[in-house]
């Protein structure tokens, strides 16, 4: 693999935006038949790297050449044409037009739809892929959505693929077969680059790693002669220890019961069904299931801001007394003295407000306080400096707008408030998505001490490998109905996975 | 192929944070660059000598005691709509009915003037005045508020369609009060007696309107920025969902920050109507519901700042008119020149926001 001449050559690629320099003179080489992993913390310009390369934007310094011939990607189209597709994080599709539709779309020459799908049949051939060209797209789970962009980078020609966090969404079984098309894929000559967080997705799957620290290019290497320690050392800039705690919980309590909890959403669909379960004090209740399964209408019910068709939430006092959640707003919650918090999957969309600063997002749960017309600013202030310095929130000041620290940040300034109401349940939403390894751990090290601190909590999660270290009791959901609540201590990965897809896993294989 | 490799001739990035005085250089420029463009096409278009009709502009203003009293009386009244539909902006609400709830007030004060003109004691009545024009312009916006905040409708083309109901409604009552039977037209109500006229204060009647104004725009300051209910404005403005995770009760906020953006509306009809017209037409708003959408834009919904855009806007106005009569040229074109300044303050913003870099002429050689 060394003799051969790289497909992709970057040179002192440097980009910055404003004052901030997110790639500084990065060098990176990629070659065909080789599977390489971008790794990097939050921040540290993997994405604006693939974004250069694929047309979005263009460099301030530096060159790229393909081939060993210079060339100037100005925009995407450029980049299609050289050959280079990026499969995005969020996915760019129209949800009323079929696969093929949706692959064609935009293609200069005549509309032939039949002789796409024809080509799109062969590309699925080839590498193993399933998808129909004429479902719709609205009909298409997540992982065959992504599919259908895999399949439409190909149908365009390219052999240099970037994949921007391709597993943050998928279950490990659609997890294992996105790996098993990508290694045909390499197999065939291409070349791939994948950006991932995960590290065991890292040393299964990738041939070579390259990493990124804070814009700069650290080193690249294969990925047999290295492994996940040596390489969270090289992303962090120093050595951390990369295992989770999971204290035995102190004197579990019932702290929260839900029974055959019901919710429809707007469209009338059943997003839960049935859902029963007891969450403890002193305890963290993981949450499994393929995403959409209900997870956010489980917490949004329980936080008062989901509309209940049938079913009860009891807050149980340590004295035994019971308090009704449902039909209750946060504000009627909180006012019955029910400590309750939440960290929404939305951060900045619900949990947040994106262009208000950090101590004006400190006051979106105290500026009811104290009597009068006018809020107390000084208070959230303090706090906001407290949860930065606490929580090593690096920013450039308490009133800079949250919108633009990265997504680590962002979320050590959500969970720094929801804890510091010194709450006694509290809610995470995939509580470390997007976060890179280091932000993580700060993660579930202050949600294991909320649990030592005697807060129920309740942890939606989307890494089985996590959740399967971190929880005491995982609660799996499938399709809105509870599949199965497992014990975190013995679990099996596999069989929670199985769980996840079929209703009390499967009892044969 | 034989193409050479370039970069693009020019490539946009965004900046970093400016200070603020990098920031108003910009705006200051632009402003500069208008006068000397605009200057350039009253050359081309009338062959005027473009300094007289700058002069001309100035003198529109600022030529007499007594322009300089109309100049304020015109920025105090814009203002004060600018300022009254500026909490609702902020809610990301867009309240295009200032004209509308300004008619209702000045509507329910001439009806006070009018029909209890000589009943009641003048401060009554006054008072009366105030009381109802708040009220009208209050239940101007509440029904376009009440039909958002429980059906979601949209608030820009309901509040646009109250204007033109207010507006017949006005026509309407004008017909039942006209003097003489006729006539068309109401006339200066109780000019023998001044019967609910404003109080005048020091050497103008103009005073006392500049003053309620210039109150109102640091207590709606404060409002905004450091008021429990100026902050949950905020809050829905940018997100009605973080909004409800915090348990603001979006609805209520709506309604009531509406209440509020029509109140002001309608007593700013009172001051035009009590204050200074002391008559009622269809055109007595002189459609500043509209314009003060600009003051309010181009201000950043900062009090604060809408003085300056507020007298920006009335000042190229008021030079407008004033070029029209002294060189006999059609009144549109002070329109075409305030359009010209417009367009480029509000371009400013664009190059605040980004840099143009172009391709480096090093690179061009080889």
């Amino acid at each position: 693999m060394d003799n051969k001449t790289p497909a992709v050559k970057m040179r002192n690629i440097t980009k910055r935006f404003g004052p901030v320099v997110a790639n500084d003179k990065v060098w990176l080489d990629i070659y065909r038949g080789e599977i390489l992993a971008l790794l990097g913390e939050n921040g540290s310009g993997k994405t604006t790297l693939m974004n250069m390369l694929s047309g979005i934007y263009f460099p301030d310094e530096g060159t790229i050449s393909i081939d060993g011939k210079d060339v100037v990607i100005r925009s995407p189209k450029d980049a299609f044409d050289l050959g280079i597709g990026m499969i995005h994080q969020h996915f760019k599709l129209v949800d009323v037009l079929t696969a093929a539709e949706n692959i064609v779309l935009g293609l200069p020459g005549k509309l032939d739809l039949k002789t796409a799908s024809k080509k799109i049949r062969e590309i699925c051939d080839a590498y193993g892929f399933e998808v129909d060209p004429d479902q719709k797209i609205y009909d298409m789970s997540v992982s065959q959505k992504q599919t259908v962009e895999i399949v439409k980078v190909l149908y365009r020609g390219a052999d240099i693929l970037i994949l921007d966090e391709p597993t943050a969404v998928l279950t490990p079984q659609e997890t294992d077969k996105l790996f098993a098309v990508l290694r045909n894929m390499r197999n065939d000559g291409k070349a791939i680059v994948i950006i991932t967080h995960k590290m065991h997705e890292v040393e299964a799957l990738s041939d070579r790693v390259a990493i990124l620290r804070h814009g700069q290019f650290i080193g690249d290497m294969p990925t047999a002669r290295t492994n996940a320690q040596e390489m969270t050392n090289m992303m962090v800039g120093h050595a951390v220890t990369l295992n989770i705690d999971r204290p035995e919980p102190v004197n579990p309590k019932p702290r929260i019961e839900v029974k055959g909890l019901t919710v429809r959403n707007i469209e009338g669909i059943v997003k839960l069904d049935d859902v029963s379960f007891t969450a403890n004090s002193g305890e963290i209740l993981g949450i499994a299931g393929i995403s959409g399964c209900g997870q956010k209408e489980l917490l949004e019910a329980i936080a008062g801001l989901q509309p209940v068709e049938s079913g009860s939430i009891s807050y149980i006092e340590d004295d035994g007394r019971r308090e009704e959640l449902l039909g209750k707003d946060p504000l009627a919650i909180a006012e019955m003295g029910v400590a309750l918090s939440f960290v929404p999957e939305d951060r900045l969309g619900m949990g947040l407000v994106g262009n208000m600063d950090l101590s004006d997002n400190m006051m979106l749960r105290s500026f009811r306080r104290g009597h009068g017309l006018f809020t107390d600013r000084r208070s959230p202030k303090k706090l906001a400096e407290t949860v930065v310095q606490e929580l090593e929130v690096s920013t450039p000041s308490v009133s800079t707008p949250v919108r633009r620290l990265s997504g680590g940040n962002v979320q050590k300034v959500l969970v720094g408030r929801e804890i510091a109401n010194a709450p006694t349940v509290l809610l995470t939403a995939y509580a470390v998505r997007g976060l890179d390894i280091n932000s993580s751990y700060t993660i579930y090290d202050l949600i294991n001490r909320q649990k030592a601190a005697g807060v129920a909590v309740i942890y939606v999660g989307e890494d089985l490998d996590v959740l399967l270290e971190l929880a005491d009791r995982i609660l799996v959901l499938c399709g809105g109905k509870v599949s199965g609540i497992v014990p975190g201590r013995g679990a099996k990965k596999r069989e929670v996975g199985m769980m996840m897809t079929k209703l009390g896993g499967a009892k044969d294989e | 192929m034989n193409k050479r490799t370039r970069e693009p001739l020019i490539h946009i990035t965004k900046r970093g944070e400016l200070r603020w005085y990098q920031a108003w250089a910009i705006r200051g420029g632009a402003i500069l660059l208008a006068l000397i463009f605009a200057g350039v096409i009253t050359t081309l278009l009338t062959g005027e000598n473009p300094v007289r009709v700058y002069a001309a502009i100035w003198k529109g203003s600022f030529g007499s005691t007594r322009k300089l009293w109309v100049l304020g009386q015109n920025i105090a009244i814009l203002l004060c709509v600018a300022l009254a539909v500026t909490p609702a902006f902020r809610m990301r609400c867009w309240n295009l009915g200032g004209d509308g709830q300004m008619l209702a007030g000045g509507l329910a004060t001439a009806a006070c003037m009018i029909l209890l003109g000589d009943k009641i004691p003048n401060a009554l009545l006054i008072c009366l005045m105030i009381v109802t024009s708040i009220i009208a312009g209050a239940i101007w916006a509440f029904i376009p508020a009440f039909f958002k905040a429980r059906f979601n409708t949209n608030e820009t083309l309901f509040t646009l369609m109250m204007n033109y109901i207010a507006i017949q409604l006005v026509a309407y009552f004008i017909v039942v009060w006209e003097v003489p039977k006729g006539a068309g037209q109401i006339g200066i109500i109780n000019q023998s007696t001044n019967a609910g006229w404003l109080p005048q204060i020091g050497p103008s009647k103009y005073l006392l309107n500049m003053i309620v104004v210039a109150l109102l725009t640091v207590a709606m300051y404060l409002y905004l920025n450091y008021s429990k209910h100026g902050y949950e404005i905020a809050v829905v403005g940018e997100s009605e969902r973080t909004a409800r995770y915090v348990g603001i009760k979006v609805d209520r906020v709506i309604i009531r920050t509406m209440l509020l953006s029509g109140a002001i509306c309608g007593l700013a009809g009172m001051l035009l109507v009590g204050g200074t017209d002391h008559t009622l037409t269809t055109t007595i708003t002189g459609s500043r519901g509209f314009t003060a959408v600009m003051v309010s834009w181009l201000g950043k919904f900062n009090p604060v700042w809408m003085i300056f855009t507020s007298f920006l806007l009335v000042f190229l106005g008021k030079g407008g008119s004033e070029i029209a009569t002294n060189f006999g040229l059609s009144s549109s074109f002070g329109d075409i020149l305030t359009g010209i300044i417009l367009f480029f303050i509000i371009g400013s913003e664009f190059f605040i926001t980004y840099r143009i870099n172009f391709r480096k002429a090093a690179e061009k050689e080889d």
